[in-house]
């Protein structure tokens, strides 16, 4: 029998394959078992990645449709959404063969099969396909990254073709007609502008009264309207009870909230995005008396470790913000600790960005959070009608909006919403990680023309003093 | 002329105190040298002098805050005439902070309004000032070597520590480990009340107390030693006849020669020194996977004080005379009652004395002082029924406890010493011929 591992990673998603390469790094003896087929996750599978190249695409369908005029040029747009979907389907390809370069590079052995944990200390891995034989695979520690997995909606069953979750929703095989979204979260908001900008009918089903909940109130109202205004329909407060598949559609039943009323919706296709839950049926885990919370997620302390020596866990799987990029720096900082060294994740200052038109991007608190908590807090907020550059672009809607504390001028939290919001709150998040002050972010240069001077002008705007308003 | 009062040098391994009394407020007169503020710290409450004589400006840290070594205290006008009516200095705006002036809800400036409220508000955000929040990066750099950010100093903007900093320090081995404070935190787990205590409701037949530092240094301390050491304690029993002899017979003459009294302190820490040097083990140290000998004999003598026990330390007591060692222990004795032992005066002790016998204890089993492997433990001497050959006789005996590491002290070494110390006091003179 070949020395056990120092590590063994069961999921391959960013947390899984993070921590594979770090434990590389430090080298450790490391293995990753992946059960799909290729490494990635769902964030490289069938999240993040594709559900951004199909955004991606489809907005360049609309300017080309819709805005080109404006810019005086003039073409006759036609879509070709098997190229589309193509193109998407090579830029995952391409990045899941780069990750499985990476575990080469890092002499991390990536064993293909479903991974069980069979006792402690070892891992079972049960390959696709009749016949394959199982592996058994001893370790000193074991990581457990096995994700997350749509949570089904009762009533609603996810046949992957007419009712079909995120998965099934970056596949359709054709533009339908009518579609309708049930949940306003991240991934009901950017799916549906897909399908919208591709044509369909796109009514979202709501169960609260906003878009977007737990995001900023002020961002998550603005969200609504703009998306309202690009044509696509709302209807909060409402609850689906059940649906009914037939070739022509499915009909599904819906209640008011409050009121009570029942109406029926027709669509052609109907996505569930409703959540996530986390992943961790059969993997063993009862079995070697790891805890779990009353909600499911594994139990882990702040090291990453569950109350059984030696079995750790990462990412969606121990809740929180269920975000990849979360999940890599916990892979990180977990394989860190379990090499002897120290690590520390600051979780109020996770940025969440939802990728639709225009980005919405937001870090620490919400004006609703300071108020909850009783913290005085000042505001700054920066209209993207006032920004040079956006003005350039054609691409004005949104608005910056920071958040610092009264006293001390420590920026508590930020809210965009306009032009690549996800990539201009980064330095916000930066000056937050030290402990900055909206000042701080004022008094640093931003180049001209540029977005950024939109973050720099709510910063100013916190003191009252921004030049552009 | 604004003078800044600091935190000054504690002493070894000491990087942090409370702040416990101000005994000046804004606006009063201070002479050059007198107190201002006293400070309590893991060993000893110090005071802190005026550099100069004016008048107390501003108060930067409030009682009850901590500051590291170098910290503002406060500010004082130079030549300033103080007293509560003196008018204010004039165009004082700190030229250097115009950014937390406009934003900040103003902070009484010291201007106009009469005799400046106390202290209270300021309290966390000097602390905070004192301390900017860690990098990512140099979080954990420090984290990973154990080092005390307060002890290394930063070159980013506001005296931020930047990693290079930190590299530097690690390389110059300036980062000091904080072995004051791990030792005080490392088994703060056990007693300091967290946030996982239960709420206590009030009760009025209680009283709650803050803890004092020492009260605090000396818990973590007592409980680190039970953490870590093999803790064991070996006993012996003591005739004290022939020691009294001695000392009833030279007590005046040494008192009028000296000055001062001839006690049995002196002949145990002489008696422990002959011993220490047989068994090396006892005067030991366990530093990481060494063991560090000791060929110095510090001696620590634990005195009781209303705030707490501290332990002054006789340095290189194998040289001291009895005169010379008696007279150290009781100027020990009146300046521990005062508070005013000094820093350096605290710390090296390589072994240590516990006499509970001057409160009466007739057997205890005292608690290591560590990183020291062994502490000696008196008691009272009381007159006890004794088998002496085959007659029973009444002598004044002392019960006498030894605590060891047993990870570094054998039992035969604990057990040795032991009855090397009884063989010594028994016999004196064997103090003086050191065999």
């Amino acid at each position: 029998m070949s020395e056990p591992y120092d590590v063994v990673i069961i999921g391959g998603g960013p947390g899984g394959y993070v921590a594979a390469v770090r434990a590389g790094q430090m080298g450790l003896k490391t293995a990753i078992v992946e059960k799909r087929g290729a490494l990635g996750g769902t964030c490289l599978n069938v999240g993040c990645i594709p559900s951004k190249a199909l955004l991606q695409s489809s907005h360049h369908f609309e300017m080309a449709k819709h805005e080109f005029a404006d810019h005086g040029i003039k073409a006759k747009v036609e879509l070709d959404l098997k190229t589309m979907l193509g193109r998407k389907n090579k830029v995952v390809e391409d990045l899941t063969k780069g990750v499985e370069f990476l575990m080469k590079k890092n002499k991390v052995d990536y064993v293909k099969g479903m991974g069980v944990i069979s006792a402690v200390g070892e891992v079972t891995v049960t390959p696709d396909g009749k016949g394959a034989k199982k592996e058994v695979l001893k370790t000193k520690n074991i990581i457990v990254a096995t994700g997350s997995d749509t949570t089904p909606l009762p009533g609603v069953d996810i046949d992957e073709k007419q009712i079909v979750s995120s998965t099934g929703a970056l596949d359709l095989t054709g533009v339908p007609k009518s579609m309708v979204v049930i949940g306003a979260g991240v991934i009901g908001l950017e799916l549906g502008s897909v399908w919208r900008r591709l044509g369909a009918d796109v009514t979202v089903v709501e169960f609260l009264d906003v878009v977007l909940p737990g995001m900023d109130g002020e961002v998550s109202k603005t969200m609504k309207r703009l998306l309202e205004k690009q044509g696509l329909k709302f209807k909060m407060a409402t609850k689906v009870t059940g649906a009914k598949t037939a070739k022509g559609g499915v009909t599904l039943s819906m209640e008011g909230r409050d009121n009570g009323k029942k109406e029926t919706l027709k669509a052609d296709v109907v996505l569930v995005s409703i959540g996530r839950r986390p992943y961790t049926e059969s993997l063993g885990l009862d079995k070697v008396g790891v805890d779990m919370t009353d909600r499911g997620f594994v139990k882990v302390d702040a090291d990453f470790q569950t109350n059984v020596e030696g079995i750790y866990a990462i990412g969606d799987v121990i809740g929180g913000a269920m975000l990849a990029h979360k999940a890599e720096d916990e892979g990180m900082v977990c394989v860190e600790i379990m090499a002897g060294e120290t690590g520390h994740i600051d979780y109020g200052m996770i940025p969440g960005i939802v990728y639709t038109h225009p980005e919405v991007a937001a870090v620490g608190k919400t004006e609703e959070q300071l108020e909850k908590d009783g913290v005085k807090y000042k505001s700054g907020k920066f209209p993207f009608t006032a920004n040079s550059r956006a003005r350039c672009n054609g691409d004005m809607d949104g608005f910056v909006k920071i958040l610092a504390d009264a006293e001390t001028d420590r920026v508590l939290g930020c809210h965009i919403i306009g032009p690549q919001g996800g990539d201009l709150i980064q330095e916000v998040v930066n000056v937050m990680e030290f402990g900055g002050s909206a000042e701080d972010v004022a008094r640093i240069s931003h180049g001209h023309p540029g977005l950024p001077e939109a973050v720099k002008e709510a910063a100013l705007g916190v003191d009252k003093r921004s030049i552009h308003v | 002329m604004t003078v800044e009062i600091k935190v000054p040098t504690l002493g070894e391994s000491v990087t942090e105190a409370t702040i416990a009394k101000w005994f000046k407020q804004p606006g009063d007169a201070v002479a050059k040298d007198e107190a201002v503020c006293e400070l309590e710290t893991d060993k000893v409450t110090i005071e802190v002098n005026a550099p100069t004589a004016g008048a107390l400006k501003e108060i930067i840290a409030a009682e009850g805050s901590d500051v590291g070594v170098g910290a503002l205290l406060a500010t004082l006008d130079e030549g300033a005439e103080g007293a509560a009516a003196s008018p204010p200095p004039a165009a004082e705006k700190p030229a250097a902070a115009p950014e937390a002036a406009p934003a900040a809800p103003p902070p009484p400036p010291a201007a106009a309004a009469p005799p400046p409220p106390p202290v209270a508000a300021p309290t966390a955000a000097p602390v905070q000032a004192s301390r900017p929040p860690l990098s990512p990066a140099v979080r954990k750099l420090v984290d990973d070597n154990d080092l005390d950010p307060t002890q290394i100093a930063g070159t980013g903007p506001d005296g931020r520590l930047s990693k290079g900093d930190v590299m530097k320090a690690i390389e110059n081995g300036t980062g000091k480990r904080r072995a004051a404070a791990s030792a005080a935190a490392a088994p703060a787990k056990g007693f300091t009340p967290t946030a996982d205590l239960p709420p206590r409701p009030e009760n009025p037949r209680e009283e709650k107390v803050r803890m004092t530092k020492l009260r605090k240094v000396i818990a973590g301390r007592l409980k680190q030693a039970q953490n870590t050491a093999a803790m064991l304690t070996t006993w012996n029993e003591i005739d004290m006849g022939a020691a009294m002899d001695l000392r009833a017979t030279y007590k005046d003459q040494f008192e009028k020669k000296h000055g001062i009294r001839l006690g049995f302190m002196s002949f145990f820490v002489r008696a422990a020194c002959i011993a220490l040097k047989e068994w090396p083990a006892v005067n030991a140290e366990i530093y990481g996977e060494d063991l560090i000998y000791k060929n110095y004999y510090n001696i620590g003598v634990a005195v009781g004080t209303p705030q707490g026990l501290v332990v002054p330390v006789l340095k290189d007591a194998d040289d001291m005379r009895f005169v010379e060692i008696e007279g150290a222990i009781a100027d020990f004795g009146r300046r521990a009652r005062d508070g005013k032992l000094g820093m350096d005066e605290m710390s090296g002790g390589t072994f240590t004395i516990s006499n509970g016998g001057v409160f009466g204890s007739l057997n205890s089993m005292p608690i290591l002082n560590v990183p020291q492997s062994g502490i000696l433990g008196m008691h009272k001497i009381q007159k006890r029924p004794v088998a002496i050959g085959d007659k029973i006789e009444i002598r004044p005996m002392m019960y006498l406890a030894l605590s060891y590491d047993h990870r570094i002290v054998d039992g035969r070494e604990a057990v040795s010493f032991l009855v090397r110390m009884k063989d010594l006091i028994e016999d004196p003179q064997r103090i003086m011929l050191d065999v």
